[in-house]
């Protein structure tokens, strides 16, 4: 359980986000990011494909980091929610701020 | 000061010779957010023990459960581990009625902006007590504003 970040051919980086993504452990996932971001890489994909519940600091963790991604020239997204994690950017209208993909095949594809 | 890494411990009760009373589970964890994830099972996990719980209510109640105590530990308990929160669930059949308290001042709940506003939906912060309204069936706020209940469907 965790996060886990891969870098693929095209220079995407690949973040699993396993488990929950809440107040708890939110700061791994900005520092994870934000290492990549030392390290010139600009574009991110959050893979949800895994994750079981995110509360509003998860939220906000992921807000704050496309903003920080966005004024660098960069972009993140998101893919591999399920019906109930798309609920909650849809009730929250996080689903406007951000580019959700069904999978992460998908957002890869389209990246 | 309780050890964040030390077990959290649920206090069960039980009367069993009263048909249909309800049953109630006790919690209480340090105001450190470490222990949200493990509070958050284990009241999941009992809040659904021997009931037919879809996977639905299994994760409105896993988001409950974590954004009303984690908003007692950061704005009610100032994220003081010294200090405490504690979260009841009372159980019957139909329902899920949850409680957390914190030692803490208290809030107004109505001075919370609605965060789906255009100059909110950028904020980091601010969604948590809108999503429990919107997850919750139900949501009640002691006078004080330093107990919240929230009511959900036990099936």
């Amino acid at each position: 359980m965790g996060f886990s970040k891969t870098t693929n051919g095209a220079g995407i980086a690949v973040v699993k986000v396993e488990g929950q993504l809440i107040v708890g452990n939110r700061q791994e996932l900005k520092t994870l990011v934000q290492e990549g971001l030392d390290h010139g890489e600009r574009k991110f994909l959050i893979d949800c494909g895994q994750t079981g519940y995110i509360d509003s600091s998860g939220l906000g963790a992921l807000v704050s980091l496309a903003k920080k991604v966005r004024d660098l020239g960069g972009e993140l997204r998101i893919a591999g929610l399920n019906d109930d994690l798309r609920s909650l950017f849809e009730l929250t209208k996080l689903d406007t701020l951000f580019h959700i993909s069904p999978t992460a095949d998908e957002a890869l594809a389209g990246f | 000061m309780d050890d964040p890494a030390a077990p959290l411990r649920l206090c069960v009760r039980r009367t069993p010779s009263r048909a249909g009373a309800p049953e109630s589970v006790a919690l209480q964890l340090p105001a450190d957010v470490r222990c949200v994830e493990e509070a958050v099972e284990l009241m999941a996990r009992h809040c659904c023990a021997g009931a037919p719980v879809s996977s639905r209510t299994r994760f409105r109640l896993r988001v409950l459960l974590a954004e009303a105590i984690s908003n007692s530990i950061l704005f009610g308990a100032g994220g003081d581990p010294a200090r405490q929160v504690r979260v009841e669930a009372e159980l019957t059949d139909q329902q899920i009625r949850l409680q957390v308290t914190d030692d803490g001042p208290g809030f107004d709940p109505r001075d919370v902006p609605d965060p789906t506003l255009p100059d909110g939906l950028a904020r980091c912060i601010g969604r948590g007590l809108f999503l429990i309204r919107s997850l919750a069936d139900q949501v009640e706020f002691n006078d004080q504003g330093n107990t919240i209940w929230m009511t959900l469907p036990r099936c």
